[in-house]
């Protein structure tokens, strides 16, 4: 048998005195400069000496909102495309280029934007060839006829693919309702119509138009002077046209009807895939903050959220239950998902309602509140130790044009918001009895 | 280039990772390594226990993974939930995940909270208390884990099948999360005892990566840790896999509308001695799949267009024999027969010719970047040395791996590939999918009751 450890009792105290006594962590934020092309293009840097590396971002509005009528799939098809050919050099070319000097090349789209990047040794005959081919394929890509038409298929089998996944299907669900006349309706990754319909001129067209420094920004960190920053962003992106911006994106609040709506699909699955929500917040929206720190409250916290305290650990019926918000240009959904068996879901159901309606009328408790802001603020380091994650918000600042001081003001916003701007902002802005269900499940009855 | 906190200054084009490392083992046998890394104020604290589900006997399938869940659920001193509300009331995260050797904990937090992690996980290395009816509470949540990470997941069902069909014996024929029935027949008990086993000091490893110093480290280890008894126990006997002696083909049907294919064959583990086949076949996996440049992509997705995709997985780090694992999906209008044969001849290719020059220097060049690029997280860093250390292995490899890579001749690849690509090695299963069922269609709405 074990003996008790003579130490808890001292141990707890020492654990209440850290608790007063840690408030929050004092820590230098990255510093960012920041500065734009004579073509538009604007670049967020910060230098980090410790490793060898540099991290590039490049953004560009034209993500799939983007994508013209009929031709859902586009943006996703350009981005994807472009490490596929520029002038002489095909894919296998380029290819081994980059991978010859160790470096990762990755594309990417979402509903606003649409990007690539590279990783990359500092080492000068490592990154100056790396440097020198990311310049090439983004602002002159070739989209050989060939990799358009390969392309397309494999983009074509994975949405079959994708059918396979009730989640998948109950996402796209609820973003094609909820966002019925929005551009925001359409999946980033395009449909099958969209795609069928593309033409390789399509993305000729679409990054000659989209591709330009008015519409780009430029995240770098990493083991570089300013000086050698200034070059290194002239050297990749100082090539393309100026361009003109993308206009504004409809506005999410006039088109998305407000209202009670529901949308059951019969799948096989064994498990039923359930999202409520409704269209939430922009990305400098003038309640971020209460909303961010509500929601962490309501289910953005993982198993302390009230969430997962009423449907996971009180009642099994979930394994992963979540709320958040997506903060979009426009106004992203408010969503809250669960999967439970089937036969579950009418109580799952029913629960997540109870507690959504309860925390938009009262509110979380002042220690709900205490904790919430205590996590947030506490954990403050832990979201930019690495040059990742600085990278990440370096890109979301300059795409969303937030403040430069977004980083250093994060901590006193949270700080500042009170359980009453919480209840308001919920109020006005979460209305249970006017939200999307979609339901995903029931084993093909 | 220097590291500015260290002033350590790498010899030219050496990129071996050179971060300080020290470790220690207390009276317990409680083993502490701890790697400096200053550039956030920020630590991470695992805790890695050598048992897994490689040490589950049959019929106990599972129990490793749920008695993870469990070990949230409280002790005497620090009741349900207590664990993680605290660790998030100071800013931290916190999870832990089992792997198939292993079961891991770990905490994130600012540099400062590094006590109240250790608290708290001394605390449930001794004291969980395991409760009949939270017990039960949460195995419905791991089988709506198993629902949803598995049964509903045509390619996972399909990994599960083809690993019961290339393991017959050897326990890496089960599933990490259990099978349904065994998960069905599991009682708080068989946790209980199975806790009781194996949550000892003197079976886990402690690993701390941070702004933190290292004498202080193993000073507050020492005070917490400490005090908890070391104990003999049972190490367990996997029985080991006979040797295979011919092809092994299964299928399995599912709702989906994609096929799939798995093809693996039975390969070495890194080990303490004679290891440079495990290199080797690293090397191998990245000549075939490592990138676009690589000639899964280069030849199956790109020029004869017959894949869509085509993955390998060989993770040598493991306590026994792994597998060298190709996933592949055929493209739209070829079978997964065809598919196959394509894969043979690639694999044929391998060992009738040996790799290209450039095909060696690319691959070497990327494990040695990533080598780099793995330390700009902390976690990953300490996730590394975790595993090495719990399958048996020393965290120091890690920093030998670059020059082992680098080590790795043509002649030696094309060994292994003859050595270990071959037919009565060799196990495949297809994923037949049933597209009608897959569908989604609209069904009847919700009834009233439900809408409230």
């Amino acid at each position: 048998m074990f003996a008790r450890p003579s130490t808890r009792v001292a141990l707890s105290l020492l654990l209440a005195v850290t608790l007063l006594h840690v408030s929050v962590a004092v820590m230098a934020t990255p510093k960012i400069e920041h500065w734009t092309l004579t073509n538009g293009v604007r670049v967020y840097f910060v230098e980090a000496r410790n490793l060898p590396m540099v991290t590039l971002n490049v953004v560009f509005d034209a993500g799939s909102a983007r994508d013209p009528q009929g031709r859902n799939g586009l943006s996703m098809l350009t981005s994807h495309l472009l490490n596929n050919g520029t002038g002489e050099l095909d894919a296998d070319a380029i290819a081994a280029t980059f991978e010859g000097q160790g470096a990762e090349f990755g594309s990417s789209n979402d509903r606003d934007m649409a990007g690539v990047s590279l990783r990359s040794l500092t080492d000068r005959t490592l990154l100056d060839p790396a440097l020198d081919l990311f310049a090439r394929v983004v602002v002159a890509p070739s989209f050989p006829a060939a990799s358009f038409e390969r392309e397309r298929r494999r983009a074509l089998l994975g949405l079959k693919q994708a059918q396979a996944s009730p989640g998948d299907i109950a996402n796209k669900a609820f973003f094609s309702q909820l966002y019925k006349g929005h551009p925001y309706a359409l999946p980033p990754e395009g449909s099958e119509a969209g795609l069928k319909a593309l033409t390789r001129n399509d993305l000729t067209a679409f990054h000659a138009r989209h591709y330009v420094g008015r519409n780009a920004v430029l995240a770098l960190i990493g083991d570089v002077t300013l000086r050698e920053a200034k070059a290194i962003a002239e050297r990749v992106l100082g090539g393309l046209p100026a361009g003109a911006a993308a206009p504004p994106l409809p506005r999410v609040m006039d088109v998305v009807p407000r209202g009670r709506a529901e949308r059951v699909l019969a799948h096989p699955s064994i498990q039923t895939h359930l999202l409520i929500g409704a269209a939430g917040m922009a990305r400098n929206d003038p309640d971020f903050y209460p909303l961010y720190l509500g929601n962490f409250v309501l289910g953005g916290s993982g198993l302390v959220s009230r969430l997962s305290q009423e449907v996971r650990e009180k009642r099994s019926l979930s394994y992963s239950v979540y709320s958040y918000f997506m903060p979009l240009r426009e106004p992203g959904p408010f969503l809250i998902g669960l999967q439970t068996k089937n036969s579950q879901r009418a109580e799952a159901l029913a629960v997540v309602r109870r507690v959504l309606t309860g925390f938009v009328e009262k509110g979380p408790t002042p220690e709900e509140l205490a904790a919430a802001k205590k996590n947030v603020t506490g954990g403050f380091p832990l979201r930019i130790d690495s040059n990742r994650k600085i990278a990440e918000y370096l890109t979301v600042i300059g795409f969303y044009g937030l403040p430069l001081t977004y980083i250093d003001d994060f901590i006193p916003r949270i700080e500042a918001v009170t359980a009453e701007q919480i209840r308001d902002a919920f109020r006005r802005r979460v209305h249970p009895e006017q939200m999307l269900t979609v339901v995903v499940g029931g084993g093909g009855q | 280039m220097s590291f500015s906190r260290f002033s350590l200054v790498l010899a030219a084009g050496l990129l071996a990772a050179c971060s300080p490392v020290q470790e220690a083992t207390l009276e317990n046998g409680l083993k502490i390594i701890v790697k400096e890394d200053h550039r956030a104020p920020v630590v991470v604290s695992q805790i890695w226990y050598k048992v897994g589900p490689s040490d589950e006997p049959d019929g106990r399938t599972g129990i490793s993974h749920v008695l993870e869940h469990m070990m949230f659920k409280g002790t005497a001193a620090h009741k349900n939930g207590e664990f993680s509300r605290i660790i998030a009331e100071n800013g931290g995260r916190e999870n832990a995940f089992t792997g198939i050797d292993y079961t891991a904990y770990f905490q994130q937090l600012e540099k400062s909270r590094l006590p109240i992690a250790f608290e708290l996980e001394a605390d449930r290395m001794r004291n969980l208390v395991l409760d009949e009816k939270e017990f039960s509470k949460e195995l419905r949540v791991v089988m709506e884990e198993r629902r949803l990470r598995t049964d509903d997941q045509p390619e996972a069902r399909a990994y599960e099948h083809f690993m019961a069909t290339a393991f017959t014996t050897h326990p890496y024929k089960n599933p990490i999360i259990g099978w349904t029935r065994d998960l069905e027949m599991m009682s708080v008990e068989d946790v209980r005892n199975w806790y009781q086993r194996w949550y000892v000091p003197n079976n886990a490893t402690l690993v701390v990566v941070g702004d933190v110093d290292p004498r202080a480290v193993f000073a507050l280890a020492r005070r917490h840790f400490g005090p908890i008894p070391a104990r003999t126990f049972e190490p367990a006997r996997a029985p080991a896999e006979p040797v295979q002696t011919e092809t092994r083909r299964s299928r399995i049907s599912a709702p989906a509308q994609v096929p799939s294919l798995l093809m693996g064959f039975h390969a070495p583990a890194l080990s303490r001695t004679d290891d440079w086949e495990a290199y080797a076949l690293m090397v191998l996996n990245g000549v075939l799949d490592g990138g676009g440049s690589a000639r899964f992509e280069r030849e199956l997705v790109r020029r004869q267009q017959i894949a869509a995709g085509a993955d390998i997985g060989y993770s040598p780090t493991a306590r026994y024999p792994v597998l060298f694992l190709i996933q592949a999906t055929p493209s739209r209008g070829r079978t997964p027969a065809e598919l196959e044969a394509a894969i043979r001849a690639q694999i044929r290719r391998v060992q009738e010719e040996p790799i290209a020059p450039d095909e060696l220097a690319r691959v070497k060049a990327q494990v040695a970047a990533s080598n780099v690029f793995t330390r700009d997280s902390v976690f990953y860093q300490a996730m590394q040395m975790g595993m090495l250390e719990t399958v048996g292995l020393d965290w120091q490899m890690l920093d030998r791996s670059v020059e082992r890579v680098r080590a790795v001749t043509a002649a030696q690849v094309q060994t292994v590939a003859k050595k270990y690509l071959t037919e009565s090695n060799l196990s495949v299963t297809v994923l037949d999918p049933q597209p009608g069922k897959a569908k989604p269609r609209a069904a009847a709405p919700l009834g009233g009751a439900h809408v409230r």
